[in-house]
């Protein structure tokens, strides 16, 4: 016979202000089996759960309903108060009396009567419930790292520190990503490169980390401390273990004019190649949709020249398998191309580029070796203007949001060039100077008054070139919407950070979250920043948000913590919420008959087959039967069971079936 | 093939000679222009400073009209009036309870499925499939073709080219042997309305248009609009005077231009009406 205790919460006024929680506690002590039903302000509080244990202890309750908030908010509170109190925690319930009631009506009867339906609902629910027990699974301790830029980099070297493999891929042919494109960095003008690189050299030389580079993710299946992770390793046509790294094959590749893209189209490489000098691992690759060979059949210069015969033309991309108890998706962000700014003129006149292209101008590695040249002559300009918010914060252009870094790098490119043209003269265009952060607002003064660049508050509505000028149509809206225009020799457009564009198909393969511009979803965007709502996946960097490199830093360190925390244990308990296959005496032996329908619909091949033998090993029957380790509980293979035998423990048929015969029922 | 016809108020006055252009070319192509019968003002840039469902319901009786006189497809050659017309379209679709507020106020049956056509579409659609082997004499002028504020925004409702940078009528006039120049000014403010009441402001804007076409070594202005039209031609003894500086560059409406190329009679194109003389 089911002893069932009802707690009412009010929430403070959260429900009490709408509903009438004493009433509803007095509704459901009338109701069959249930033998204590009280109210209180504060049910999660230390007093209210005391209440429960006493009641428990004193009554000897079977089981415990407890109409408060979400049980998102505070199943794991009451579950462990009941626990406490001698009951086992799959016997407590909780009705939402909050956000499925109190928060969504007005004061009245009628939102009185609804919160004692639920409240019926789950009563009936508890009294059907069976004691159930914590799964343990076992912890793969190797961390996944997609992407490795300096997101990656780091996340990877922190793992690893903490004494657990890494599996770090990159799918362009170095790491490095955007960082070792830059300059110079704010707001202390260190060099990118010289601080980047010592990492990625480390990154490579880590005995705990594997890196794959021209990598990409293929699949993945498996669930938080168990994923089975599918990597491509697209073919780079090079034998690594061959390859000494000697570069003779890329100065004589007879194809030399590919825009580079890591010089941002601004210089060229050869169709064999390694992104840039310093690259790691220094080992090239084969550019197939440019390479002579691969187009005509032709060629073969790299393999004639290869001093260790290293060149493998028939080289197939690889799928390797590998086991991983977490992953940290690092996969970094975009910039905005072409033909978005026509009244820009982007795309149209070389001399109006992107940051990311100025970055590679002001850059010692770059293709003018930092000297500023502008690309379609290589002259010195002796005016340019920077126009911040290019695409940003412009809901016309699709993209509300701040991209949060364009104020200081611009900051930074007119500062470069005010240090590398004397002379010159530079004016930045923009909305509003956003320069929250350590040191940041006093760099930007440092460029206005120091350097004196000059700062135009205002939009640029046109550029366009005149007599070899580009002209510059602005406001200048600190003046009165006075109109501005400037005759400029270079433009640099501030471009605006957006997802990656694979970022959705990563995150589907991921099962994780994105939003509405595609940039990877933290789980809660104040107290769970850096994990997703998939468990044992997290992100860090520019992937979540557009991130600055000390935010990316620091986030790619959390997600370490993260990581290592979750290998810090053996053993991972899960909820047992799973599926079961009903199991009966001989001769039936199981209502199941076999016909592996589940097997087949099953998303997380959890489903197996278990052959019943009798004494002398003759096969009896064929039933299914559910791998708990596998099973994430979602229940379509009960959905798809012919002869009902497959349950889901907690939500059994027998379990829904009365919870909604609760409200269909009068009482 | 028979396509309805809004002209509007400047069609009818101002802007007699794209009346005739259009017609004229329309002919050249077997295209029958029927004109809506008793078609009222299209609310312009004044109807909706007053009331919104004014605004809505002036171009939503016109095109009630041209549904009950079974036409299927209409051109609105004026680019202002175009853009109230698709604009209003667009709300009604987008808004039911607009439209039925605005069917009772017109008092006539509203589908809101009429086919409208600005005068781009409208060669692109009809003319320029077929317009290769009529071309007699190619118009092998270099051209600055520009499209003025109304004729490709908002781009939400028109999904017609691309608003900062427009292309289509460079494409139209290179079909004709033309070559149009790429210049700043294809979008920029003429000074629209302000043409009567501030003309020297008018002077100012519709003048950094003209040096620009003439600075970049343009023969002719392309237009698609009579508000453009009689700014750029009308003003231009103002402009001149702006800019101190006799620039003589004629103003040609598309369809004068194609007109042009198949060889119709100067006069029937409506040349002859230009401030600026056509000599080209």
């Amino acid at each position: 016979m089911s002893r069932i205790g009802v707690f009412v919460c009010h929430c403070g006024e959260n429900i009490s202000a709408t509903v009438n929680c004493q009433k509803v506690a007095e509704t459901a002590s009338g109701y069959e089996g249930v033998v204590h039903s009280v109210d209180y302000k504060y049910m999660c509080s230390d007093p209210g759960q005391t209440l429960i244990k006493q009641a428990i202890k004193d009554k000897n309750l079977t089981g415990v309903v407890v109409a408060a908030c979400s049980p998102r908010m505070h199943e794991p509170t009451f579950r462990k108060a009941c626990n406490e109190g001698g009951l086992n925690p799959f016997m407590c319930e909780m009705a939402n009396l909050r956000e499925h009631c109190s928060w969504v009506h007005d004061k009245g009867d009628l939102t009185t009567e609804k919160a004692i339906d639920v409240v019926r609902t789950q009563v009936e629910k508890v009294k059907r419930n069976q004691p159930l027990t914590d799964i343990k699974v076992p912890v793969t301790k190797t961390a996944l790292v997609i992407g490795g830029g300096i997101a990656g980099i780091q996340t990877s070297l922190d793992i690893a520190n903490c004494g657990h493999k890494v599996i770090l891929i990159e799918k362009d042919p170095s790491i490095g990503g955007h960082m070792s494109q830059l300059s110079e960095t704010f707001p202390t003008l260190d060099c990118s490169q010289c601080i980047l690189t010592p990492r990625m050299v480390e990154v490579a030389q880590h005995p705990n980390i594997t890196l794959y580079t021209y990598a990409e993710l293929e699949s993945l299946d498996g669930f938080i401390g168990n994923f089975t992770a599918k990597i491509r390793k697209k073919a780079k046509s090079i034998d690594e273990k061959l390859c000494t790294g000697c570069g003779l094959c890329t100065t004589k590749c007879p194809t030399k004019k590919i825009p580079s893209e890591f010089n941002e189209g601004l210089g060229f490489r050869p169709a064999v190649y390694v992104p840039f000098p310093q690259a790691v691992p220094n080992i090239p690759v084969i550019d197939r949709i440019n390479c002579t060979y691969y187009i005509k059949g032709k060629c073969k210069v790299c393999e004639k020249v290869c001093p260790t015969k290293a060149i493998v033309f028939d080289q197939e991309d690889e799928i390797i398998e590998v086991a991983v108890g977490a992953i940290v998706v690092a996969t970094g962000f975009g910039i905005k191309q072409p033909d978005f700014f026509p009244e820009y003129g982007y795309g149209k006149y070389p001399d109006v580029i992107t940051g990311m292209q100025f970055e590679r101008l002001a850059s010692a590695s770059g293709p003018t070796f930092g000297e500023i040249k502008r690309p379609s002559d290589g002259q010195v300009p002796k005016k340019i203007v920077f126009i911040a918010c290019a695409g940003s914060r412009d809901e016309a252009k699709g993209i509300p949001y701040c991209s949060k870094i364009c104020c200081m790098y611009t900051a930074k490119h007119a500062m470069l060039y005010q240090h590398k043209v004397h002379g010159g003269e530079s004016t930045v265009f923009y909305m509003d100077i956003r320069a929250a952060g350590k040191n940041y607002e006093e760099f930007v003064r440092r460029a206005i008054e120091e350097d004196t660049v000059k700062y135009v508050r205002g939009r640029v509505s046109r550029v366009y070139e005149k007599n070899g000028k580009l002209i510059v149509k602005g406001v200048d809206t600190l003046l009165g919407a006075m109109p501005v225009e400037i005759e400029a020799d270079m433009v640099v457009l501030a471009t605006a950070g957006v997802a990656n564009p694979g970022a959705e198909e990563l995150a589907q393969k991921l099962h994780i979250s994105y939003d509405g511009y595609k940039f990877f979803a933290e789980s809660h965007p104040k107290l769970k920043p850096i994990e997703t709502n998939t468990g044992g996946i997290m992100v860090a960097g520019a992937c979540q948000s557009i991130r600055d490199i000390p935010e990316s830093v620091s986030m790619a360190s959390g997600a370490a913590v993260k990581v290592a925390c979750l290998f810090s244990q053996n053993e991972l308990t899960r909820e047992p919420l799973i599926a079961v296959v009903n199991r009966c005496a001989a001769p039936l032996y199981s209502t199941c008959v076999g016909c592996f329908l589940c097997q087949s619909a099953c998303p997380y091949q959890a489903i197996e087959r278990e052959e019943i033998k009798d004494r002398s090993g003759k096969l009896i029957k064929s039933i299914a039967k559910v791998n708990p380790g596998l099973c994430q509980g979602c229940g379509t293979c009960v959905a798809f069971c012919r002869s009902r035998s497959i349950d889901i423990q907690g939500y059994t048929h027998d379990q829904v079936y009365n919870e909604v015969m609760a409200l269909l029922n009068e009482y | 093939m028979v396509l309805g016809i809004y002209p509007g108020c400047s069609l009818k006055g101002s802007s007699r000679e794209y009346t005739e252009s259009v017609l004229a070319v329309a002919k050249a192509f077997d295209i029958e222009i029927k004109e809506i019968l008793d078609w009222n003002c299209c609310g312009a840039t004044a109807a909706h400073n007053l009331s919104k469902e004014l605004a809505l319901a002036l171009p939503a009786r016109i095109l009630a009209l041209a549904e009950n006189q079974g036409l299927d497809e209409i051109v609105v050659p004026c680019a202002a009036c175009y853009s109230r017309l698709s604009g209003t379209q667009h709300e009604l679709n987008q808004h039911p309870e607009l439209k039925s507020k605005v069917v009772e106020a017109i008092g006539m049956e509203y589908k809101g499925t009429v086919g409208i056509l600005n005068i781009v579409q409208m060669i692109d659609k009809y003319i320029t499939p077929n317009i290769e082997s009529k071309i007699v004499k190619p118009f092998d002028h270099k051209l600055a073709c520009y499209y003025g504020c109304l004729l490709v925004r908002p781009k939400e409702v028109l999904k017609f080219d691309r608003e900062e940078d427009p292309q289509s009528m460079d494409t139209l006039m290179s079909k004709l042997g033309a070559k149009p120049i790429d210049w700043a000014f294809k979008t920029e403010c003429c000074g629209a309305g302000l043409t009567m009441s501030r003309t020297k402001t008018v002077a100012r804007l519709s003048g950094e248009i003209v040096k620009d076409a003439a600075d970049r070594g343009a023969e002719a202005i392309i237009v698609a609009c009579p508000m453009c039209h009689s700014n750029l031609d009308m003003r231009r003894k103002e402009i001149n005077e702006y800019n101190d500086q006799k620039i003589n560059i004629p103003v040609l409406y598309t369809t004068q231009a194609i007109g042009l190329a198949i060889g119709l009679d100067r006069e029937s194109l409506g040349l002859q009406r230009h401030f600026v003389k056509v000599e080209i």
